[in-house]
């Protein structure tokens, strides 16, 4: 966290990749961004919280996949081929969030993020950094940390 | 790490590997091996230690690897016979210098009483060289076949040296190349080591160096004669120029040369002639052997081949170790798991890709399908080379068994022999490291337990020295280790009654000779009447169990009255593949070990009965066994369904509770990579790990001891036919 306020105060432009869930766009630092994949049937944990998906095979690792919509508490489609998996990075840990579809990149720089807007909705308040205006669209920033499980609390 | 560190590491490293050396060297003269070049082995390994503890300054270390290497320097020269006790009293010191590193590396400090009597022991033979040799021509008429009989031309000279030194002149001729210098050596430094044998006379050859226009200011024009008055041998000369001797020209020549053949020559006589002269340092040799006294060859005495069966081996282990040197390189461990890794997902791949064609309906003369098995054919060479990198042989471990012998036979006042067999067998490296515990256990409990004291061994006809076997094998893609013992078997009377007064089994139980035996395996169960600080600690065998268990292993014990007793231990070969059952729960793939695996149960309505609410019982031939609905365990669906329409698997746990697992169907049985779960997501409970199937899909592994652990209720009891009325 201290890291990435430091490199906001700082005025220079990063990138972001955009993607839908729903109706709505979000949008997460390029540098946490690992790869980007088609969705493929995953396994399913068992005694894992309803937003893990389960488990895919990356290339010899394996991956636990988190259904973005769910862990946001918006409405959960059946995923199909043409959904996306972005696998991420952060702090050592490795996982894949399911999205409907990868949108674009954006170049943000710090001024063009405000500050989430005061609403009820304890989620957005919790994986929401900031908003951006897009065109007549606004697009969520999200923070990577607090979307993956937290492994200790999944040791049933 | 500062280079120090990392410098000091690598001599810790190093040192390991020379205490293995050493070890197996001494354990090899112990068995008769007389070859000077074990001895020299045996000598370079601590002379090595020594070297590098002083570069350290390890000064304990120092000064007792100082009294360590001259004792041998003394068995090198033949002036200090290896026979039984003095090779025993080597070994021991060996065990001392082991501690002594370990309380360098770790920065504690040896048992200091324990350092001095076996000093004090070395010292005794130094001193004591020339007469300890008279005693033991009148003690030890027995054990001559033990003696080393090689005659080798430096024992000439060196002979009764400590009486009369018998000095001689050697011409040494010394012209180093530009090479020499290149590779930092140093003339002077030669010079001064020479100066340290004997009386020298140098005398430098000039003539060489050309006129300063043409001289080459890295070119090497100096020529020395040296000579040099002496009473080591030719060798030990020869020996300060052994790490330049590919860059110099060096001729060593004893100055009368008419004076070595007139030795020479007696030396070929009858063996009287020399014998008296050396009456100190030879001891008499049996006449039969007489021919192998003037053999260059040395040979082990008639009499070792045939009560050591392992004899044999030794020998050709010998010529491995002597004869051709394995250049050997130091890799990171990270990089042969990575490398394993990457392996792993290549052989997936490939089973993907032979899935994907198969599923494109290509004809199987195809090119592609050809292809493709040849592919399948390299992958498979790969994977096992890549595991043989792994592996290795369990030999150190082994070697550590034998001090534990010497050590638990010296507290019980036992004379027990060890003897090894298919050390060089390989297995996975964290096999090997986990290993060492269960197997030190074990051995301990059969020298302890195992095997009878002197005199009841000779009571019942057996001979007074214990005799415990350890053998490793390859069998059916598993490690097969016995640790086997000629003692007196396991008293089942006693083992039953034991068993019955801790509420192990019931009173009236009726087991078979091996259920018996197999009870010592149970948790709280302890033979050892007299608590001895030996196997006594507190764990049974019941620990080793769960040990080797926590290895993939079984571990079974078959034991003969009167006989002996053998462990035995089937292991993986490693911990990065798993035979696994694959079978279907509720939609999904998953995978069981299959050395949990019993057997399959196809379950009848008859049965299988209702106990309390919602759990249910298996019968299999008159024992009840909780059935466990894996599906229900893991979630995967809410209602139990009607058993009899799916298959039961009677596993045991580590703890040794068996269960019966409730699977819908069985696929078949895979051999699977493991992989972690934890690296990105975390602990799930009842599950162990996971791996990828050949279709891309990841399947878990089911934990069977979480599994299993849930609804124990004290089943021992409860399993045994004789509880079920």
């Amino acid at each position: 966290m201290a890291e990435t306020i430091s490199r906001v105060a700082t005025n220079e432009a990063k990138e972001f990749i955009a993607f839908h869930i729903g109706a709505q766009t979000f949008c997460i630092d390029i540098m946490a961004v690992r790869e980007i994949r088609g969705w493929t049937p995953a396994t399913p944990l068992p005694h894992a919280p309803s937003f893990v998906r389960g488990v895919i095979n990356l290339r010899g690792a394996v991956l636990p996949v988190i259904d973005l919509a769910t862990r946001l508490g918006l409405t959960q489609s059946e995923p199909t081929a043409r959904h996306a998996v972005i696998v991420v990075q952060s702090a050592g840990q490795v996982a894949g969030l399911l999205v409907d579809a990868v949108s674009n990149i954006l170049t943000l720089t710090p001024d063009a993020i405000q500050p989430t807007p005061e609403v009820a909705s304890e989620i957005a308040r919790t994986f929401v950094k900031g908003v951006v205006a897009a065109g007549d669209e606004m697009i969520s920033v999200l923070t990577i940390q607090n979307l993956l499980p937290e492994p200790t609390l999944d040791a049933a | 790490m500062d280079p120090m560190a990392a410098i000091k590491q690598t001599f810790f490293q190093e040192c390991e590997e020379q205490l293995v050396e050493l070890e197996s060297g001494l354990l090899k003269m112990e068995d008769g091996d007389d070859d000077l070049e074990t001895v020299n082995a045996v000598f370079r390994a601590v002379h090595s230690i020594k070297g590098g503890a002083g570069a350290f300054g390890f000064d304990e270390l120092v000064e007792f690897v100082h009294v360590f290497e001259t004792t041998l320097d003394l068995i090198r020269s033949s002036r200090l016979a290896a026979t039984p006790a003095v090779t025993k009293t080597l070994l021991r010191a060996s065990d001392i210098l082991a501690d002594l590193v370990r309380a360098a590396r770790e920065g504690g400090s040896a048992d200091a009483t324990a350092v001095q009597v076996i000093a004090d022991e070395l010292n005794a033979l130094l001193g004591g060289a020339p007469r300890g040799d008279e005693e033991d021509n009148t003690i030890s008429v027995e054990s001559l076949d033990f003696e080393p009989v090689t005659i080798s031309l430096d024992s000439i000279f060196d002979v009764g040296e400590e009486e009369a030194p018998a000095t001689q002149d050697f011409i040494v001729r010394f012209k180093p190349s530009a090479g020499l210098y290149a590779k930092a050596n140093e003339t002077l430094r030669l010079l001064r080591e020479l100066g340290r044998l004997g009386e020298t006379s140098v005398e430098c050859d000039i003539g060489e160096i050309p006129l300063l226009t043409e001289l080459d200011p890295e070119g090497a024009y100096l020529c020395w004669t040296i000579r040099l008055t002496t009473s080591v041998s030719e060798q030990q000369v020869r020996e300060i120029f052994e790490f330049v001797e590919w860059d110099c020209e060096l001729s060593v020549e004893t100055a009368d040369v008419g004076k070595l053949l007139e030795e020479l020559q007696e030396s070929l006589e009858p063996r009287e002639a020399p014998a008296e002269r050396a009456a100190v340092a030879i001891t008499i040799a049996e006449p039969a052997e007489k021919s192998v006294a003037v053999a260059p060859e040395p040979q082990s005495g008639p009499a070792t081949s045939e009560d050591h069966p392992a004899a044999g081996k030794a020998e050709a282990a010998k010529g491995e170790g002597s004869g051709a040197v394995q250049a050997t390189i130091r890799v990171d461990l990270d990089r042969v798991d990575r490398l394993i890794n990457l392996v792993g997902e290549l052989v997936i791949n490939q089973a993907m890709l032979s899935q994907r064609v198969s599923e494109a309906g290509l004809s199987r003369a195809s090119s592609v399908v050809i292809g493709l098995d040849e592919l399948e054919q390299l992958t498979r060479d790969i994977q096992d080379s890549v595991m043989a990198i792994r592996a290795q042989p369990v030999k150190p471990v082994f070697q550590r068994m034998s001090r534990t012998v010497r050590e638990v036979a010296s507290m019980t006042g036992k004379s027990v022999r060890l003897v090894m067999d298919g050390e060089a067998t390989e297995v996975d490296k964290t096999v090997i490291e986990r290993l060492t515990d269960p197997l030190t256990h074990m051995i301990r409990n059969a020298v302890d337990h195992g095997i009878e004291k002197a005199e009841d061994r000779v009571a019942a006809g057996k001979p007074e020295e214990g005799l415990l076997r350890l053998s490793a094998t390859h069998r059916s893609g598993r490690i097969v280790i016995e640790v086997a013992d000629d003692g007196a078997g396991i008293n089942r009377a006693r083992v039953r009654q034991i068993a019955i007064s801790k509420g192990l089994i019931p009173a009236e139980a009726n087991l078979t000779d091996d259920e018996v035996d197999n009870l010592i395996f149970l948790p709280g169960f302890s033979t050892a009447s007299s608590v001895s600080n030996i196997s006594g600690r507190g764990v049974g065998m019941d620990v080793v169990k769960r040990a080797i268990q926590a290895l993939g292993g079984r571990i079974s014990i078959s034991s003969v009255p009167g006989r002996g007793s053998t462990f035995s231990m089937s292991l993986p070969l490693t911990l990065a593949v798993l035979d696994g059952m694959v079978v279907t729960v509720g939609g999904q793939t998953l995978v069981i070990p299959l050395t949990a695996i019993i057997e399959t149960l196809q379950p009848k309505k008859e049965s299988v009965h209702e106990l309390g609410s919602g759990a249910r019982v298996i019968a299999t031939r008159n024992t009840f066994t909780p059935l466990i609905d894996v599906g229900a365990v893991l979630l995967y669906r809410d209602e139990p369904i009607d058993p009899t329409s799916q298959v039961a698997l009677l596993v045991e746990s580590e703890s040794g509770a068996k269960c019966a697992l409730l699977v819908d169907a069985i696929q078949g049985q895979r051999q699977v990579v493991i992989k972690s779960l934890e690296t990105n997501y975390g602990h799930v409970h009842g599950i162990a790990a996971a791996t990828i199937l050949g279709d891309g899909r990841v399947a878990l592994i089911l934990d069977v001891d979480a599994i299993v652990a849930r609804p124990r209720a004290d089943m021992i009891v409860a399993e045994l036919p004789a509880a079920a009325e």
